[in-house]
């Protein structure tokens, strides 16, 4: 088999993967929606709570790979842990994005504002301008060796930043709703939501999984027949 | 230890050399800042904000902006003639060239940062001689960490299909944990809050400094191998 083709057969294994996780989405707003009940000061705008959560964990998780993959690279000088961080890094952009228009929707009828400097927005927002540098730095670097470097540079540092920020931010006064499962003295969230929540946080880690091997095979995908054609113009 | 001590003066001192021959970068990067401090007079209402109030903000967003252009110089300079391949070629250590580099930046910020401050106490009307000791210490350890991180940056942006417009955007996220400490602890002394209050945002910005610090020595090294 040519490289072209089993990258090919890798990109269609994820195929199934895709319909799975999204019909499993499905299920969990069916759940959501249908199976748990309403919160009693918020009403229907806390169901937001079910996508806003696990994306934002998600997103901090891709930040993380991204940040450990960068190190990799810089260490070993695989080129696939390059293309590795750069997937992690779209596709968490993607949840990030998610996380950043879900907040100011859920905001708006219970803070009665969209938007508000508090100590996790702050963060999540800055989270996200420095992935949108991550992908413009790659954008700007033509060679793919300087910008594998660059990349996995400027991965690691951001990585460093987050602690940094979020220290800065919480020196302000936070309004966000505080932490409702990992907290001393164990979750306070009823049963029924929990159970939901954990559901839902799952569900969102398999989907991440599966469009980041997406995302990976696709760019190992675009290399092979790169290899390929230069392969053919030398012959 | 020695040598790397002297080829990192060797290398500062070849820059600041280059800088107080010509002067122009120097010299529009006073003239930039002068006209960012006259300007932002006219950015607030004086009979319902008062100066000191916006004080704080304005002389950091100040000395940020003027920084940017002194880094965004630092490389820009190598690149003509090549002249960094040269630099490279030479025996010097890579970390020896970084902390040149951040010298000679931190020469460069400093001295508009200098001319900056009493054109700023004297525009605003801010009693800036009697917290000047904590004042400088604060301008200071936030000179220092932004010089590092953006030396780091402006030796990849310069390499980059955008340069100039790149630095920004790589720096800025990266600024906000250092300017965020130097704002509200200027804004404490300006108050004429005792020091001691400030010690939270103080510390943030000594860890700020030492992280960033020694993480950019450590990979400038991957920011220039050819």
């Amino acid at each position: 088999m040519t490289p072209v083709e089993s990258a090919e057969r890798a990109l269609r294994r994820a195929v199934p993967w895709i319909a799975t996780s999204l019909a499993l989405i499905a299920a969990v707003y069916v759940r959501a929606l249908a199976f748990t009940p309403a919160e009693a000061a918020q009403g229907p705008a806390q169901k937001i709570f079910y996508v806003h959560v696990p994306s934002a964990w998600v997103a901090f998780l891709a930040f993380g790979i991204v940040g450990g993959v960068s190190l990799a690279y810089l260490l070993r000088k695989d080129p696939r842990l390059d293309l590795l961080a750069e997937s992690a890094a779209e596709v968490g952009m993607v949840f990030t994005s998610v996380v950043l228009v879900t907040g100011p929707i859920w905001g708006k009828p219970i803070w009665g504002t969209w938007w508000t400097w508090d100590a996790r927005l702050t963060l999540t927002l800055f989270l996200w301008f420095v992935v949108l540098a991550y992908l413009v730095l790659r954008g700007a670097v033509n060679e793919p060796e300087r910008r594998a470097r660059y990349a996995a540079v400027l991965g690691i540092l951001g990585a460093l930043l987050v602690p940094f920020i979020y220290a800065s931010v919480y020196l302000f006064r936070t309004i966000h709703p505080m932490p409702v499962i990992l907290r001393a003295g164990g979750p306070t969230l009823p049963g029924a939501m929990l159970a939901t929540l954990l559901f839902s946080i799952a569900v969102f880690t398999l989907f991440f999984g599966v469009l980041l091997y997406y995302r990976y095979s696709l760019a190992r995908l675009a290399d092979a027949r790169a290899d390929a054609a230069a392969e053919r113009r030398d012959a | 230890m020695h040598d790397l001590l002297r080829v990192t003066w060797a290398v500062a001192a070849k820059d600041v050399l280059l800088e107080f021959r010509s002067r122009t970068a120097f010299v529009s990067a006073l003239v930039f800042t002068a006209l960012v401090l006259a300007i932002f007079n006219f950015a607030r209402d004086p009979t319902a904000v008062s100066a000191r109030d916006l004080a704080p903000g304005i002389l950091w967003i100040t000395f940020t902006f003027a920084g940017m252009l002194g880094l965004n110089r630092a490389f820009a300079l190598e690149r003509e003639n090549r002249a960094l391949d040269g630099l490279l070629l030479s025996p010097a250590s890579r970390t020896a060239v970084y902390l040149g580099k951040v010298l000679a930046n931190l020469a460069f910020v400093g001295a508009v940062e200098a001319v900056a401050l009493p054109l700023f106490a004297l525009f605003f009307n801010v009693p800036v001689l009697p917290v000047l000791g904590p004042l400088v210490l604060v301008i200071a350890l936030a000179t220092l960490g932004f010089v590092a991180v953006g030396t780091l940056m402006s030796s990849m942006a310069v390499n980059t299909r955008l340069a100039e417009l790149m630095l920004p955007v790589l720096l800025l996220p990266f600024l906000v944990p250092p300017v965020t400490s130097a704002v509200q602890m200027t804004a404490q002394l300006f108050a004429g809050r005792p020091f001691s209050e400030a010690l939270g945002w103080l510390r943030l910005l000594v860890g700020y400094d030492v992280i960033f610090v020694a993480a950019c020595i450590l990979f400038f090294e991957s920011t220039i191998e050819e």
